[in-house]
C-alpha cells in the first residue's frame, strides 16, 4: 500500500493523461475601496484523465471560487486552465457541475429536470431520455421519474442533482461540497453511491469537501488548500485499493493519511 | 383611495407542501355569516326605527330589489358587460405591457438606466388624477377608460415583475449557465418562471385596479357602463340603486380575483403566494 505526500513544488507531472491543466491561475476581485482582494494565489495543477482528486481546505479559502474556475463561471485573473490542451473560456458541454444545494427547478418533474442541460445545450432529447431514466434508475430513483422536487428528501434531491451532471456524459464532474447538508447516514450512502457512478461511468471527478475522511475516502488524490488567499499547500495519493467500504475507514492505513491531511490543514490555518 | 401601487410584495415558500390544509373551517364561515347577518340586521333595523330617509340610507332590503330588479329587468347586465369589457382589455394591455418592459429593465442594463428611475418615480404619482384629462384626449368612448385602466393597472405589473426577475436565486443561474446557456435560455428556463409568483401577485392587484380605472374612467364622462349607471341614479337621488351597483361591482372584483388566483395555482403550482398589499 502506498501511501506518499508529494512536494507541490514537483506537482507538474507531464504527461498525455491530463485531462485538466491549470498553470499560475489567479483571481482577484474588484472591491467599492479600489484595492483588489486577492481570492486566489497563484494555482499550478493537473488533473488526470479518469482520476477522482479531491480538495480540502478551510472556509473561505477559495476552494469554491477554483471549481467556479473550472466551471467556466468565473474567468482567472491571471495564468491559463485548460481542458484536454484546449484553454478554457466559458462553460463547456464536457464539464457536470454538482453544487453543494441540488438546485432543482421546482416547476420540472425529475425527469425533466435531469434533461435540462440536454435542452440547454440543443441537443436531441429523445436520445438521451433512456439514459436519464437509467442514471436515476443506479441512483435508486426509478419510478420518481414523474415526481416533483419537493416530493423527495434532500438526499434524493441531491441523487438527481448528480444525475443531472451526468446525463450529457460530460468527461469532468465538479462537485462542489455536494453532500456537505446531508445527515451523516444520506452522507455515507451517497459516497458509495458516487464510487458506484465514478467506477461505472469513468468520469474524471474533481471533488470539494470540508471532510477529510470523506475525501480520503473517495479519491485517489487529496489536495490540500492554505488560507485565503488560496493556493495548493499540500498533495497526497491514496493507495487504498478499490472499492473501498466503510471497513477501510477503520484501517491504520487511513487514520495514518488522514491525520497527515489534519496537520497539514491545521498547521496552515485549520479546518473548521 | 390611494392609488399608489408601491410593491406587491410576493412572499414564497418553495419546499412548502403540494397539499395544503384548509385554512378555513366550518366555525370561521359560521363567524363569517354571523358578522353578516348583525351587520345587515342592525342597518335594516336602524334605518327603520330611526325612520332614515331612503335618500341618505336605504334599507339593504330595498337595496337588495333594486339589485334584483336591476338585473332581471333593468341594464344592470349590458353596462355590466360594458364596464367588464373595459377592465379585462385594460387589464390584458397592463399585463403584455407590464411584463415585456419589465423583463426590459431588468434584463437590458441601458434600458433599466433610461427608463427604472421614472416607474420609480411615477409610481408615487396618484395615476388615477390623470383619468379627466384621458377622457378628453380620448373621447367619451371606451378607449379613453380602458387607456385609465391601463395607467392604474400597469405599475403593480411591471413593479413585481423587475423584482421578480431581479430576485431570481443566484444558484439557479450558475447551475444553468455552467451547463452553457446564454442569456436568452438563462431567461427563458430560469429567470421567468422563478418570477412568476412574484408576476401573478403584480397581476392580481392589477385586475382590481383595471375595473377601478374603468369606473373611475366612465365617471369622468362615459355613455354606457356601472360607473355611467351610479352617475344617474346619483343625479336621480336613487341612493339604493347606487348601492346596488356597487354590490355588483365588488361581486366582480371579487370573482376577478378569484378567476386569477384559480389561474394562478394551476400555472404557479410549486409554490404559495401571499400579496402583501394589493396597493389599492
Amino acid at each position: 500500500m502506498r501511501v506518499v505526500s508529494t512536494d507541490p513544488s514537483q506537482l507538474d507531472r507531464s504527461g498525455d493523461d491530463r485531462l485538466i491543466s491549470i498553470r499560475g491561475a489567479t483571481l482577484a476581485y474588484p472591491t467599492a475601496s479600489g484595492e483588489p482582494v486577492q481570492a486566489l494565489n497563484p494555482i499550478d495543477l493537473d488533473v488526470a484523465k479518469e482520476a477522482f482528486v479531491s480538495l480540502v481546505g478551510p472556509s473561505g479559502c477559495g476552494k469554491s471560487t477554483l471549481l467556479k474556475i473550472l466551471a467556466g463561471l468565473l474567468r482567472q485573473s491571471e495564468g491559463e486552465v485548460t481542458l484536454s490542451g484546449t484553454p478554457l473560456t466559458g462553460p463547456s458541454p464536457h464539464v457536470g457541475v454538482v453544487f453543494q444545494q441540488p438546485v432543482l427547478l421546482p416547476w420540472l418533474t425529475i425527469l425533466n429536470n435531469v434533461l435540462l442541460p440536454i435542452r440547454v445545450q440543443k441537443r436531441d432529447v429523445d436520445q438521451y431520455r433512456e439514459r436519464a431514466r437509467q442514471l436515476l434508475s443506479m441512483v435508486g430513483l426509478d419510478g420518481f421519474e414523474s415526481r416533483y422536487p419537493s416530493e423527495l428528501s434532500g438526499g434524493m434531491q441531491q441523487r438527481v442533482g448528480i444525475v443531472r451532471a451526468l446525463v450529457p456524459d460530460p468527461e469532468i464532474l465538479l462537485m462542489d461540497e455536494p453532500f456537505g447538508a446531508l445527515d451523516a447516514l444520506t452522507r455515507e450512502q451517497l459516497n458509495d453511491d458516487l464510487q458506484t457512478i465514478w467506477a461505472e461511468q469513468r468520469k474524471t471527478i474533481f471533488f470539494i469537501t470540508h471532510s477529510i475522511p470523506e475525501a480520503v475516502y473517495l479519491s485517489d488524490r487529496v489536495l490540500v488548500m492554505s488560507e485565503r488567499p488560496g493556493r495548493i499547500v499540500g498533495d497526497f495519493t491514496v493507495g487504498l485499493p478499490r472499492r473501498r467500504t466503510l471497513d477501510d475507514v477503520a484501517t491504520p492505513a487511513f487514520a495514518e493519511l488522514t491525520s497527515q491531511i489534519r496537520h497539514l490543514l491545521n498547521a496552515k490555518g485549520g479546518i473548521d | 383611495m390611494s392609488v399608489d401601487t408601491a410593491t406587491v410584495a410576493a412572499q414564497t415558500r418553495e419546499a412548502a407542501p403540494r397539499k395544503r390544509r384548509r385554512s378555513k373551517g366550518s366555525g370561521d364561515w359560521f363567524a363569517v355569516i354571523a358578522t353578516f347577518v348583525v351587520v345587515v340586521g342592525g342597518w335594516e333595523a336602524v334605518v327603520r326605527i330611526a325612520d332614515i330617509s331612503a335618500i341618505v340610507l336605504p334599507p339593504p332590503s330595498l337595496i337588495a330589489v333594486k339589485l334584483y330588479d336591476g338585473i332581471v329587468y333593468g341594464t344592470f347586465l349590458p353596462n355590466l358587460g360594458y364596464t367588464l369589457t373595459e377592465t379585462v382589455l385594460g387589464f390584458a394591455i397592463a399585463a403584455v405591457l407590464g411584463i415585456t418592459l419589465g423583463a426590459l429593465v431588468a434584463e437590458i442594463r441601458w434600458v433599466r438606466r433610461a427608463i427604472y428611475p421614472y416607474i420609480v418615480a411615477f409610481q408615487t404619482v396618484p395615476k388615477i388624477a390623470l383619468a379627466p384629462l384621458l377622457v378628453i384626449w380620448f373621447g367619451f368612448g371606451m378607449t379613453s377608460k380602458v387607456i385609465v385602466a391601463v395607467t392604474v393597472a400597469f405599475f403593480p405589473v411591471i413593479v413585481n415583475t423587475i423584482e421578480g426577475l431581479q430576485n431570481t436565486d443566484h444558484q439557479r443561474i450558475d447551475m444553468i449557465r455552467a451547463m452553457g446557456a446564454g442569456r436568452f435560455e438563462t431567461f427563458r428556463r430560469v429567470k421567468l418562471p422563478s418570477a412568476l409568483p412574484y408576476i401573478f401577485a403584480g397581476l392580481d392587484a392589477a385586475i382590481v385596479l383595471s375595473l377601478l380605472g374603468a369606473v373611475v374612467g366612465e365617471f369622468m364622462g362615459s355613455r354606457a357602463g356601472l360607473g355611467n349607471q351610479i352617475l344617474i341614479f346619483n343625479s336621480v337621488l336613487d341612493i339604493a340603486g347606487s348601492f346596488a351597483v356597487l354590490i355588483l361591482l365588488s361581486v366582480i372584483g371579487f370573482l376577478l380575483h378569484l378567476i386569477l388566483v384559480m389561474v394562478q395555482k394551476r400555472v404557479v403550482f410549486w409554490t404559495q403566494v401571499h400579496a402583501v398589499s394589493s396597493g389599492a
